[in-house]
């Protein structure tokens, strides 16, 4: 009994999680005439629907779009965030907790709340429909996660192996680069991940504050796509642009699912 | 950096601190508290954006409109049945997964894996993944389920069913992550002992490992609770806020850039932005959660 628990377990847990996908994928094989069938699994599985998204521009602007602005908000998050880790994790100065504080109260913000302002705004100084009109909202959210996930890390990491390498006659320089980079690296590059998931799953920003392929996202995109034709159901193409957005985060997972886990533990970010 | 390491004034460590954590903390108030003064300032006025000449400063009426209209009333009803059913359920399966992980001997890192990627996709990925699966012409689950045809998103009921559904797959790995590190932390001898004192199973999971996990039990509920409270991405794909599914965060959406009201819709936004702040105090006061303790910040 305990034995059929302990496989039962963990099999209904990717059962459940891996279902919805494949359903996904089932249905962007599937080809017009089946769409409606009604099954889960497609009974005739074509790749019509794939070719049909790569040769829509709404679609490939978005994906260019999406990578590029999550990419700069990511990177930009990064760099400042690492700064202010690090004077968080090693240094003594009253403002620490302040400042955890505000990333805290800043990442729990409710994302709508900015749109109406930011609408106006963007629209006066000509920043709506434009990659910085989205990057710069995007900060609100992925700096206070990288603060909140860097802190962690680099509260782990023993800053006192700087010192020793000095002792042991390497320059500051030296210590800096071949000890504590290293030792900082994996956090860095984990908070990157995490921001980036997020920057990729904003709606809210990318729907509100674009309008045309200039700076449209893939989620903003994909709820708005109509079609290659006005006499085509777009289902099963929205189906097929879904799983491609989808096999990057896949991948992602994949490969560093031991770090993800970790970030998300330590730092405890909001989902 | 070497100046504070060698003990150097602490006057030295304070400015270089700040001058760390400067540009971080102008970024993150200027991207938002600037935009949220904006919209208190805007919600005193009565503003559409087709008609800038006809704005004009209307005090706090908005807020008057909107708290005696049964629409924000309802809408808010929607929104906290949502958020209590969502977190409520999500607690107990994400426990459920957590426990499953803790105890894993086989398919570790497959059981994670599969566990993560609900949480990295993209939520209107996942929202049109049910949506699909739920709808009359190209659903499967009226067919597979034998429910003839059931038209899920006709009515509030099931329309909310599969809203709250789909919310629960997206968001349960989250939870599950942070109790499977709570429970990480729960002590091994205490539960030997509980066991070799004759506590069955039931004893010592609500005497032992639930009370040894509050903390973490406590962040999740608080993290999961503000988000589930701002849904919006998940409404938009599966009804578009019909059928009586609207919430908080859409309404705001629609009175802003729908209706560009800009004036109503930064009331409402205010007024989201008030009892989301709302919900957290009554956590971390009611409560007492101590976020910087639960994740071990002195």
């Amino acid at each position: 009994m305990r034995r059929v628990a302990r496989i039962a377990g963990p099999v209904l847990i990717v059962v459940w999680t891996l279902v919805p996908l494949l359903w996904l994928l089932s249905l962007s094989l599937k080809g017009g005439d089946h769409i409606d069938d009604g099954r889960f699994w497609p009974a005739a599985p074509t790749l019509h629907n794939y070719r049909t998204v790569f040769r829509t521009d709404l679609f490939t602007s978005a994906l260019r779009n999406s990578i590029g602005i999550s990419l700069i908000a990511t990177v930009l998050s990064v760099i400042l965030a690492t700064l202010a880790a690090y004077a968080i994790a090693r240094l003594d100065f009253p403002g620490k907790k302040l400042m955890l504080s505000v990333a805290l109260a800043i990442a729990m913000f409710p994302t709508i709340s900015l749109v109406g302002p930011l609408f106006d705004i963007w629209r006066s100084v000509g920043l709506y429909d434009t990659w910085p009109g989205l990057v710069i909202p995007y900060l609100s959210f992925t700096l206070p996660l990288s603060i909140w996930v860097l802190s962690a890390f680099f509260r782990e990491i023993p800053w006192e192996m700087e010192q020793a390498a000095q002792v042991d006659g390497a320059t500051p320089w030296q210590a800096f680069r071949k000890v504590i980079v290293p030792l900082a690296a994996p956090g860095v590059f984990t908070a990157a991940i995490l921001t980036f998931f997020f920057a990729w799953n904003d709606f809210v920003f990318g729907i509100s504050l674009t309008s045309t392929g200039r700076a449209r996202t893939v989620p903003a995109a994909l709820a708005f796509f109509t079609g290659a034709s006005q006499f085509e159901q777009p289902t099963a193409a929205i189906a097929a642009a879904a799983v491609v957005v989808t096999i990057p985060v896949v991948a992602i997972v994949l490969a560093f699912q031991r770090r993800i886990v970790a970030g998300l533990t330590s730092g405890a970010v909001k989902g | 950096m070497t100046a504070a390491a060698v003990g150097a004034p602490a006057r030295a460590e304070r400015r270089l601190g700040w001058m760390l954590c400067g540009p971080a903390l102008a970024v993150m108030v200027g991207v938002t508290a600037y935009p949220l003064a904006e919209a208190v300032w805007l919600s005193l006025y009565s503003y559409r954006i087709t008609d800038p000449a006809g704005r004009r400063f209307v005090g706090l009426r908005n807020y008057g409109v909107i708290l005696t209209d049964h629409l924000w009333w309802s809408d808010v009803a929607t929104t906290v049945l949502i958020t209590v059913v969502t977190v409520a359920v999500e607690l107990v399966i994400g426990f459920a997964f957590a426990s499953v992980m803790h105890r894993i001997v086989f398919g570790r890192r497959l059981v994670r894996t599969a566990v993560l990627v609900p949480y990295g996709i993209i939520t209107v990925v996942a929202a049109f993944a049910w949506r699909y699966a739920f709808a009359l012409d190209t659903g499967f689950v009226d067919h597979v389920f034998g429910l003839g045809h059931l038209a899920w998103f006709g009515q509030r009921t099931p329309a909310l069913f599969v809203i709250i559904l789909a919310e629960i797959w997206k968001t349960t790995p989250f939870i599950s992550l942070l109790l499977l590190a709570g429970l990480a932390q729960v002590p091994g001898e205490l539960l030997e002992a509980a066991e070799v004192d004759g506590a069955t199973r039931v004893q010592r999971l609500f005497r032992v490992t639930l009370p040894n996990m509050k903390a973490a039990i406590m962040v999740a509920l608080l993290f999961r609770t503000l988000d589930a409270y701002r849904i919006f991405d998940t409404v938009f794909v599966t009804t578009n806020g019909a059928a009586g599914t609207e919430t908080v965060s859409f309404l705001a959406y629609r009175q802003t850039i729908t209706r560009t009201a800009l004036g109503l819709g930064s009331a409402v936004s205010v007024l989201l932005f008030v009892s989301v702040v709302l919900i957290a105090v009554v956590f971390v006061k009611g409560f007492g959660v101590d976020l910087a303790r639960a994740r071990g910040e002195r």
